[in-house]
């Protein structure tokens, strides 16, 4: 089968600052047509053409699920990153042509739940947008803890607080507001699910308290939004295509693959879904995984990478593809 | 012009029959004379004119004897048809997959017209035509799954997704191959393959359910599998084993023709785009001996392929009791020659 995922051409039909960090952008159907339906917490790979260079940088939806005339995304700018996000905000304008993917879902509710508790962390809160205008939609019972620095970085805060009212609680690192995170996971009904997404931090820390007070696995959903981290530029081989090629220092190792021509499958691009796993043949040198989806044990055996996110430092290295 | 809808049975006096046209589009699954197990799975896309694949989901002249049979299958046992509380949603999904793609197929048969979540369903086969509040089951005379797949051919599983597993959580089974919705209800994937004798098959079962929850919206996909069933049953299931079962001692040189089917399923892989599950249909093909051997390459090479099959297998699929006698009949048929390539008759 082919790899990536189904493509729709859209128009950017708008683009709006939202603060001093983030800008949102609405994709239409050049078409005319509706976009595809989607379920709250999916993303769309959204293909940047940036000179030479095409980045596929993933974007969590957050319009309702129940509106599919146009799709919005929400992009926090990275002064330090690759380059995707400050592509969007210097490049992107209405009346741009572009690509995006079908939507994905990662990150799905569990409809069996009798109460959805989430938990945002400053951009984590996008995809939580799409969730609630699902659920309060449905009627479905939720409750939203939302952290951000100050009020101004509080993306959407008054947008949520106005539609949910209290349903919505906000914290301010400036004022120094935390989550009483013990308390909240604690008298919780039986039946809740957690939902958290934010820096790797709040989501460890929330893992791992939900894990000490006794919450199964399987009621705990996270979202990582992990963009690839730069790194040195290192030598690669593809034994089955016969290529060596070099990654550059922002550009990931999947990017490089598919500079090269060869279209290795993928979906999240973020370490999390496992499509990309590839087989290690040979290495002289070590890992820098970054990834959440292989064991640690995958990791120390050095028989796996995920190229979407992780490095390799050292002499040489031939991979299977 | 449309499609004739036959009037036949799948019970009692078995008058089931392909027309001459419908026994041309028969689903043949051997693309070469010899069988061999394989995943096969590819993209589900659109087929040539002509095939079951010229439509994603396909409806024929059998669709209203089909559904007439499903109803009488619902009314003796209601657990066919089942849905845990939190599949609604999937049933909406799939409720609007069926609609829309029977109408883009057949639109001299269905029609669906939306305005907003107020939507009309007119099927004229079946002589529906209903309005309801998309999302709103009060205003549907069954669940949304209930309603679609009473009008839709084949069996339906709708899967969850959760945990990195998929969980059979949904669905309406009549036409199946002796297997039971009411059993599996509730279990995950590997549940429900269980038991798996062999470690080397748990590999290929993990890299099934891989491949399965990285289905993605937009691409659907698609395999086919085959057995055989005696008479035109499409309700060969482990509740009704008393009623089938002795059929397969039933098979003699003198009815092998009129007795023996190949039955073949369809099955694709749809993601749901409201509730993120899976939906499955299975879509079940009969055709008699003494239709297929009207078309001298399937003769020749079905011949080739039961007589070949590994021991193993014959006794997997069921066809033992019944094998000799088969071959035997169908070995007339085989004068030796090379059989083209590829699926379709010549
Ligand atoms: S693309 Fe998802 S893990 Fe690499």
């Amino acid at each position: 089968m082919s790899t990536g995922t189904t493509k729709l051409d859209v128009v950017v039909s708008d683009v709006v600052p939202v603060n001093d960090l983030v800008t949102r952008f609405h994709f239409r159907r050049r078409d005319g047509e509706l976009l595809p339906t989607f379920s709250g917490g999916a993303h769309v790979v959204v293909e940047m053409r940036d000179g030479e260079r095409t980045r596929l940088n993933p974007y969590s939806l957050m319009g309702s699920p129940l509106d599919t005339r146009e799709y919005t995304i929400s992009v926090r700018r990275d002064d330090v990153g690759r380059g995707g996000s400050l592509f969007m905000h210097r490049s992107v304008k209405p009346g741009l042509e572009m690509v995006i993917s079908y939507p994905v879902n990662l990150f799905s509710l569990d409809l069996r739940a009798k109460k959805h508790l989430m938990l945002a962390g400053g951009i984590g809160i996008t995809p939580f947008m799409a969730q609630t205008a699902q659920l309060a939609g449905e009627g479905g019972n939720f409750e939203l803890h939302y952290t951000c620095r100050t009020a101004s970085l509080g993306t959407y805060a008054d947008v949520l607080r106005e539609r949910y009212d209290r349903r919505v609680r906000l914290y301010h690192d400036d004022r120094d507001e935390r989550i009483d995170l013990d308390r909240l996971l604690s008298t919780q009904p039986l039946g809740t699910h957690l939902y958290v997404c934010g820096p790797a931090g709040m989501i460890n820390w929330v893992r791992d308290r939900a894990a000490a007070l006794g919450w199964p696995l399987e009621a705990v959903h996270f979202e990582h939004f992990a963009a690839p981290q730069p790194g040195l530029p290192f030598d690669v081989t593809l034994a089955v295509s016969g290529k060596t090629i070099r990654v550059g220092s922002q550009q990931s190792l999947l990017e490089a693959i598919e500079a090269a021509g060869v279209d290795p499958p993928y979906l999240c691009r973020g370490g999390v879904c496992g499509q990309c796993e590839t087989n290690v043949v040979s290495y002289d040198g070590k890992f820098v995984h970054n990834d959440h989806w292989l064991s640690e044990e995958d990791h120390r055996s050095g028989c796996k990478i995920m190229p979407c996110v992780s490095r390799f430092e050292g002499k040489s290295l031939v991979l299977e593809r | 012009m449309g499609i004739s809808f036959r009037k036949e049975t799948f019970r009692d006096d078995f008058t089931f029959r392909n027309s001459p046209e419908h026994i041309r589009r028969f689903p043949f699954p051997f693309h070469e004379d010899a069988y061999m197990y394989a995943v096969n799975i590819e993209p589900h896309v659109v087929g040539p004119k002509g095939s079951v694949l010229e439509n994603l989901i396909d409806v024929d002249e059998h669709y209203v004897a089909e559904m007439q049979d499903r109803a009488l299958v619902l009314a003796e046992d209601p657990l066919r048809c089942q849905s845990l509380p939190h599949m609604t949603l999937a049933g909406w999904d799939l409720l609007e997959l069926l609609m829309e793609q029977q109408a883009l197929g057949y639109p001299e048969h269905f029609t669906l017209t939306r305005d907003g979540d107020r939507w009309r369903w007119i099927n004229r086969p079946l002589g529906i035509d209903d309005t309801f509040t998309f999302g709103d089951t009060s205003t549907l005379p069954y669940g949304p799954m209930e309603y679609i797949i009473r009008q839709s051919q084949g069996d339906f599983c709708i899967l969850d997704q959760r945990d990195g597993n998929l969980w059979m959580d949904a669905g309406m089974v009549t036409t199946q191959a002796d297997w039971s919705l009411d059993f599996d209800i509730g279990m995950n994937f590997f549940e429900w393959h269980a038991p798996v004798p062999l470690a080397h098959e748990k590999g290929i079962f993990t890299r099934a359910l891989k491949f399965l929850t990285n289905i993605q919206q937009g691409k659907p996909a698609r395999r086919l599998n085959w057995t055989m069933t005696i008479n035109p049953r499409l309700d060969t299931s482990p509740e009704n084993y008393h009623k089938w079962g002795p059929d397969r001692a039933t098979v003699t040189p003198e009815n092998v023709g009129d007795k023996v089917h190949l039955r073949v399923e369809l099955q694709s892989f749809w993601r749901l785009p409201r509730s993120n599950g899976i939906v499955f249909p299975i879509r079940c093909y009969l055709i008699k001996m003494d239709e297929l051997v009207t078309q001298p390459k399937w003769a020749r090479r079905l011949h080739r392929v039961i007589r070949d099959l590994p021991e193993e297998l014959a006794t997997y699929k069921g066809l033992t009791r019944y094998r000799p006698t088969l071959v035997e009949w169908l070995s007339k048929l085989d004068d030796g020659s090379p059989t083209s390539p590829g699926f379709g008759p010549d």
